[in-house]
């Protein structure tokens, strides 16, 4: 018997425990869309954190690749995702009302439609498929919809751009390319068309 | 390919128990038996070690599974896997303890949270491994 080992197996099960239960709470969890009010949900953030990142988004939009969004601004705002919950972006730096770049947008294959369901995805993510299935219901559903897959692996500078650190992340656009909306893991069908009222 | 989203919880649940015994006991040649497990599951999961038993033992009780899953993730996560078996294997066996039982933890926690919770961590990183790591595409 090794007595470390021992203690290692407990300590992995103590904080295997915590990340699975925090997951399995946050993970496709329906929130009241009343609490989804825009600037409700989440506490504006510190400007201290953010405040380069926007700069740099903004003095960026007149450039055709913007993505010059520094790495540990987007890594902070990326802290306050949760899995399967589609929060208010306002946190993140490539959409504080910004309107992304028509390049990158194009790039992305994102058309013109009145609200876009902008999903990336990757070969190694059994979720992908959940969200694939849900967003394009949705958008047959929805009149004006579409919904546009990328792969993040081949798009790693609009990945870095807009702060996706996960797969399936799905973005919600609205018809200027504002990023409304974000939902990391499989958000609930309900909550995404509650979503996509806000935008239409 | 697609493969029982089941059978992939039981396999993770066995790799669960192997793993607890590798890190309780410090049984240096049960790593490399589980790395060699993770090897062969990898190449075609359908063949693994653990999907074998699940499928003789406890697919006839349960019936043919109702949702499949696409094969790729889990054996990305089967090679994540082997890799970090490896390196412990290496580590139990040439007296580096240590280096056996962290990486050994580490595998425990991934195989822990797919098999309680089907949350595959491998997976979860790749993303983040590869903008990090990858200069462009």
């Amino acid at each position: 018997m090794d007595p470390v080992g021992i203690g290692a197996v407990v300590a992995v099960l103590v904080i295997g425990l915590a990340v699975g239960l925090w997951r399995r709470r946050v993970d496709g969890h329906l929130r009241p869309v009343s609490a989804q009010a825009p600037g409700s949900a989440a506490p504006r953030p510190d400007p201290s954190l953010t405040a380069p990142a926007s700069g740099a988004v903004a003095a960026d939009s007149a450039a055709t690749v913007p993505a010059v969004v520094s790495e540990p601004a987007a890594f902070v705002a990326d802290q306050r995702e949760e899995p399967g919950v589609i929060e208010d972006s306002g946190t993140d730096p490539s959409a504080a009302g910004q309107r992304l770049d028509a390049a990158l947008l194009e790039e992305l294959g994102v058309g013109e439609a009145k609200a876009t369901l902008l999903q990336f995805s990757s070969a190694f993510c059994a979720p992908c498929r959940a969200v694939r299935r849900v967003s394009s219901e949705v958008a047959a559903m929805v009149p004006g919809v579409q919904h546009v897959e990328v792969d993040a692996e081949s798009h790693l500078d609009a990945v870095r751009a807009l702060g996706i650190w996960r797969t399936p992340t799905l973005l919600v656009l609205d018809a200027e390319g504002r990023v409304s909306r974000r939902a990391t893991g499989v958000p609930a069908k309900p909550q995404l068309i509650a979503a996509l009222g806000e935008v239409l | 390919m697609e493969l029982d989203p089941r059978g992939q919880r039981f396999a993770a649940t066995v790799t669960s128990v192997v793993l607890v015994v590798v890190l309780a006991t410090g049984w240096g040649w049960l790593a490399l038996a589980q790395a060699v497990v993770f090897a062969i599951t990898a190449g075609d999961p359908r063949r693994g070690p653990y999907a074998s038993i699940y499928r003789a033992l406890l697919l006839p009780r349960l019936g043919p599974p109702v949702e499949r899953e696409p094969a790729p993730p889990v054996r990305f996560a089967q090679l994540v896997g082997f890799s970090f078996m490896a390196v412990a294997s290496v580590g139990y066996l040439s007296g580096v303890t240590t280096l056996g039982v962290v990486f050994t933890a580490f595998g425990l926690l991934a195989a822990f949270l797919n098999a309680a919770f089907g949350l595959c961590l491998g997976c979860e990183a790749y993303l983040a491994i590869r903008r990090m790591t990858a200069r462009n595409v």
